[in-house]
Order: C-alpha cells, then structure tokens, then sequence
C-alpha cells in the first residue's frame, strides 16, 4: 500500500531514481540539484542500488559519460542545474540525436550574472531547442511521480528520446514535505527494465554518431523532430497508466478553476500552486478569473492550449525567465505562436515573475491580474512587464 | 493553517528544527513544509526557518512574511531582526531568554503573547552544549500544540540517532519550564 | 540507412538515432575524385618491397597479381608514396582537365 511520509524533495527524487532501479548515474554536484545525486550516490555506495555511479570532473563529462553509459543499454540518470546545463549544452543535443533515453532532474536556478543560486527557469530555457522533452512539476509529489515516469516514456520504443523534469531549485528541492511512495513492487510492474532497440555491443556492432553530409541532415532532423512530436500521444498513455494505478492523474496542460473564466492565469512550476491560492482568493471576491498550469513543454501541447483558451477574452502569461533583446519572454512566444491561426483567441498580456530567487506571494498573482485587466482596455504600450522591478 | 518563523544564527539548527516540525507534522498525518531562508549558509550569520502546518496539501511556496508564531533562538537578534515586526495579530513570541515576561515586555515593548525559557540554561545542563533548537522547540510545542511532544521522537531518533534522547529529553525539560503570558492589549 | 544513395534517403527511412548497423558505409565516398594528381609505377625499376603499400594514408594502394602495386579509386594523390619509394619508381602525374 502507498504510505505518506515526509521527506525533503531532493531526497524523494533520488528515492524515485532507486526505485526506477537506474543501473547508470555520471554527475557532478551543483547548488541546488546537489542533494539529489549525494544521495543517490550513498544509496550506491551502500549497495542499496545495483548501479554503477561515475564521479567526473564537470557536468560536461557528466552527460558525455550518460551518452556512452545509455548507449550500451543501461538504464540512465543525471541531475544537474544551472551553470551545470549550460556546460553540458553541446552535448545535450547528441543524447537527443542519437536517441537515448537519459532521465535528467533539472533543479532550475538562474544563470549568471550576476551569480545567483537561486530559483528562476533561465536555465531551461537557454536549452529549449536541445531536443529532449521537457515537463514541469509542481510539488513533491508531482517531483516523485514524474521521476519515476520520464525512464517509461524516455524508454518507450516509440520514443526513445531523453527526458528532462524540470523542479524548481530551492523552493521546491529543498523543502520537506508530505508526499505518498508506492511499494516497490508496483513501480516494478509499472517499469519493466529497458531494452535498447540499438545499443554498443561487440557481438553485434553498430556506428552511433556518424557524419551525416548535407545532403542527408535534413532527413535525420525531421527524423527526430517527428520523433518528438510524436512522443506526446505516448507521454499521455504513460501518464494515464500511472494514474490508474496511483489515482494522481495528469494532464499536458492543467486548468485550475477555469469555468466560465474570462481572465486566464497560465503559469509553469511550482508557483502554479501559490497563482491557485490567488484565483481561490479572487473567486471568493467574485473575480472571474481562473489558471492554466503548462505541464509539458517538450513537445510543446500546442492543441490542448487552444482548448484551454476557448472562451477566455485575456490570457496572462507568466515567465520566470527573459529572453533579452527578443519579442518576448519564452513561454509567452510558445503561446502566442500557438493562438495565432486561433479565431476568437484571447488578447495575451505578459508579466515575468520571480527572477533570480525573488519571492512570489498569492499577491503578486492578485496584483498581476488587476494591471493586465486595467491595461487590457487601452492600447498596449510594452511587450511585456518585468513584475516588481525598481525605478 | 499554522505558519511558524524560526530566527537563529547560522550553525544553531533552526533549518534542523523546521525540518523535525514538519516530519512530526505529517506522521500525525498531517500536512506540513519545513524549509530554510535559501542561500549560502554562514555560520553566525542570522538566520530564518520557516515550517508550516495544515490539515490539506499545502500549496504557497514563499517565504512566511505574516506568522502566527516567531520562535527566537538567540535573544541578540530582537535588536537585528525584530522577529515579531509582522506578526500576526493574536501571535506569539517564544523566546530563548533567563528573563520574566514582565522583564522582557519593559525590554523590548512587546504586546503579544510570550512564551519564555531558559533554552541556553536548559541545553547547558541536559545536552552539555548550549545548542537550542530541539530545546526550543519544546517551548513552541507548549506554546502552540502544533504537534505532540511524542510525534516529535521519532525523526529526532532519525535525525540524530544515539543523541536523540538527550536532545528530546532537553525538548521535555524546555518543555516543562516553558512559562507563558498571554497577550496585552 | 538503406542501401540507396544518400541523396535519395527519405526521413522515414533514417534508422533510429541515425545509427548505422552496416560497417564500411565510406566505401561510398569516392574521395579519389578530390585529387589534382596521382601515382604511376614503373614496374621496370620496382622491387615489390611494399612500402608504397605501407605508407599509404588511405589504404588506397592495393597489391595487383604479381605483387606489384597499384593505386585504386580513393587516393587522394598526396603523393606519399612517391616520397617514400625505396627506389624511386612512382611519379606523380597531373589529373588530365
């Protein structure tokens, strides 16, 4: 039977990874992802995992050691932040293109500069093109689920492209919290052990990695761009699986109070929650506001999005990350390209929120839905507004 | 929901106390989050802690800026922090000092209600070393009832495994001196 | 990858991950049609020692019947092997325009 314990949500991950039964683990340690590979790398040393556990020099050399371990067959796991995805960044692009299933717990923290340790999705976001599919979690529960999920969705043969769960550094990992763990047994059954459609064997040899001339990349990006694409309907299957048997169901993009909503909330990661505290707050005052939380960013859920929409006359969408220079902050310019051919699509209005670790109360949401709606009714002046910031 | 604020110095486990708060929390199958004032931590430096306690999932994940109860582990922080600047009206103030009440309230102005102990006094003389958190946390526990007193020995054993009783006996003993005055209007 | 021409691979025929489960697939890059020159042996004055064969960075050079050697469609005309040449007996001739 499921049990309720309380536990940090670092540790929980790295519970989840155990118990998926990972057999290959390369990382290296960074503020916040940390206690996620410490511990794993003590379940290991203490036998308690059957797993080999490399310790490298640089997240560089963590995720390259992933692609040689995956590409033998194994069953993969790194966790990494920040700075530490950034270095990996060449690299994460050859894990997706050669098609292993690496499972990578992303604790999001900003990138410098200035230096800061603390909780925004810049970094994610610097990755978005990598070719991984990418989803967001909102609680310790959702951190544990979706840990032990990415390895049957990565490892489906259908699939078969790494998987990134993104959980907020800090306000997130580093909180203790009341989560359910299933018995051992039913993640066994959930997840049977990988087997590699092509994997680095000497008795059966193959080239991974070849040069691919012009006259032949085209294809293998379409290849792989379809290939994830395509993973959406199987995200789903594995998602509905898990809820069947857990009772946590999930869903690409989750509405929160949205009947009869004409002002929408749309935001990603565990603020999602504080924004819910804010809509129960505004519907008490018979505001008709309600949320859209965006759970799978990789493939993005370009139909379900529109669904969500219908009906809505303004769209807020909140980022916690910048795109400098650019049209807009990055979710915004997902969502704005996913309502364009949309008739009848909301007006969008645009704030970016909790940057670089600042604190996000259920107030901010409040104050964020009154200026939208207020400028809503005049000509908009700015793209997008940077939420609190001074002068 | 019950939102409590810890205030120490780096190195005094408070982090450690909002931690053992929340897990006694949720064996009595409650819900609860014990988290610390993220960042590089400095020994010395003041601290904050924060653990909140509810009967349903709990979903803010920020700081607590309006607390019903501040819990100070080092009396020289009222001057730099002034923990009950925001608190609620109706909180309380547990407080690690050897003074009264009315000596505390003529110190420092304060109108709201005072739980008080003698948590260096207490440490010094069960756990031999004045290190208060799970001391204080038998005053806030006297204080406030957001757990039992029993709910607290099971993560202090994981916690601190051969030293946990001694550190619950301190718990008990903060928890039997712990002297509390009521609000002034 | 199928065994058609590159040029004419359709993306669904790209095996996963582009993996490749033949070996010896740069046999398809004639990368003889790079070169400006190439070697020619005279048999008269060679000794069959089999340096040129040695030295040869391609592996372009192959042992004919009779243990002589000659070039085959992946040389590049580096010229090697006339430096090498024990005795002297390759030239290096210009590709004709």
């Amino acid at each position: 039977m499921a049990h309720r314990v309380g536990m940090e949500v670092s540790l929980a991950v790295s519970e989840a990874v155990q118990m998926a039964r990972a057999e290959a683990i390369a990382a290296y340690p960074i503020t916040p992802q940390t206690h996620i590979v410490e511990h794993l790398s003590s379940v290991v040393a203490n036998g308690e995992l059957e797993a080999e556990f490399v310790n490298v020099e640089s997240e560089h050399s963590a995720i390259s050691t992933c692609i040689g371990m995956s590409a033998t067959g194994a069953r993969t796991y790194t966790a990494t932040s920040s700075q530490g995805l950034a270095l990996m960044n060449e690299i994460l692009f050859i894990a997706s293109a050669l098609r292993l299933p690496i499972v990578m717990t992303v604790a999001n923290r900003a990138l410098s500069g200035p230096l800061s340790i603390w909780n925004d999705h810049g970094d994610i976001m610097a990755a978005r093109d990598i070719g991984w599919i990418q989803i967001f979690v909102e609680n310790g529960q959702e951190a544990f689920d979706h840990s032990v999920m990415a390895f049957k969705i990565a490892e489906n043969h259908e699939v078969l492209l790494p998987t990134i769960i993104n959980l907020d550094g800090f306000i997130l990992s580093h909180v203790v919290e009341a989560m359910e763990f299933p018995d051992q047994e039913l993640v066994d059954k959930f997840l049977p052990p990988y087997h590699p459609r092509y994997c680095l064997d000497p008795a059966k040899p193959v080239t991974m990695g070849a040069f691919a001339m012009p006259e032949v990349y085209t294809e293998v990006k379409m290849a792989h761009q379809t290939a994830l694409t395509n993973s959406y309907e199987h995200i789903l299957k594995v998602w509905k699986e898990w809820g069947d048997l857990t009772g946590r169901h999930y869903q690409p993009v989750e509405k929160y109070k949205t009947e009869g909503a004409k002002t929408l909330l749309l935001t990603m990661g565990c603020l999602s929650e504080v924004a819910e505290v804010a809509v129960d707050e505004m519907r008490e005052a018979g505001m008709d506001v309600g949320l859209l939380r965006l759970r799978m960013w990789r493939p993005f859920p370009f139909a379900d999005l529109r669904n969500a929409v219908a009906g809505a006359k303004l769209l807020i969408v909140c980022d916690r990350a910048l795109s400098l220079g650019g049209a807009a902050p990055p979710v915004l310019a997902e969502v704005r390209s996913a309502l364009y051919a949309m008739r009848g699509r909301p007006q969008t209005a645009s704030f970016v929120i909790g940057l670089g670790g600042r604190d996000v109360a259920p107030d901010a949401f409040k104050a964020i839905v009154a200026q939208a709606q207020e400028e809503a009714q005049q000509k908009p002046t700015q793209e997008y507004h940077i939420f609190g910031v001074r002068g | 929901m019950i939102e409590i604020r810890f205030h120490g110095r780096g190195g005094q486990g408070a982090v450690t106390s909002v931690e053992l708060l929340a897990l006694a929390a949720i064996n009595e199958g409650k819900f609860a989050q014990g988290f610390p004032s993220f960042g590089p931590e400095r020994r010395g430096a003041p601290v904050l802690a924060f653990c909140r306690v509810d009967d349903r999932h709990i979903r803010l994940r920020c700081k607590i800026s309006k607390p019903d109860v501040v819990v100070v582990l080092d009396p020289s922080l009222i001057r730099i922090q002034n923990p009950p600047a925001d608190l609620k009206e109706g909180g309380i103030i547990v407080l690690n000092t050897p003074k009264t009440p009315a000596e505390v309230r003529r110190e420092y102005g304060f109108k709201h209600t005072l739980a008080l102990v003698d948590a260096n006094k207490v440490a010094r003389e069960v756990l031999g070393v004045p290190i208060v958190n799970t001391t204080m946390m038998g005053a806030l526990i006297r204080a406030t009832g957001v757990v039992k007193l029993e709910s607290v020995e099971p993560p202090l054993k994981e916690r601190f495994g051969p030293l946990a009783v001694k550190n619950f006996n301190a718990l008990k003993a903060a928890f039997e001196q712990t002297v509390i005055e009521e609000r002034r209007s | 990858m199928s065994s058609k021409p590159m040029d004419q691979v359709t993306w669904q025929e790209i095996l996963l991950g582009a993996v490749l489960t033949e070996p010896g697939s740069a046999r398809e890059y004639n990368t003889g049609d790079w070169r400006s020159q190439h070697p020619v042996w005279t048999k008269s004055r060679c000794i069959r020692c089999g340096v040129c064969w040695t030295v040869c960075p391609e592996g372009a050079i192959s042992e004919e019947p009779g243990g002589y050697f000659d070039m085959n469609t992946y040389c590049k005309g580096c010229g090697i092997c006339a430096k090498e040449c024990v005795t002297g007996c390759i030239s290096m001739v210009p590709e004709e325009e």
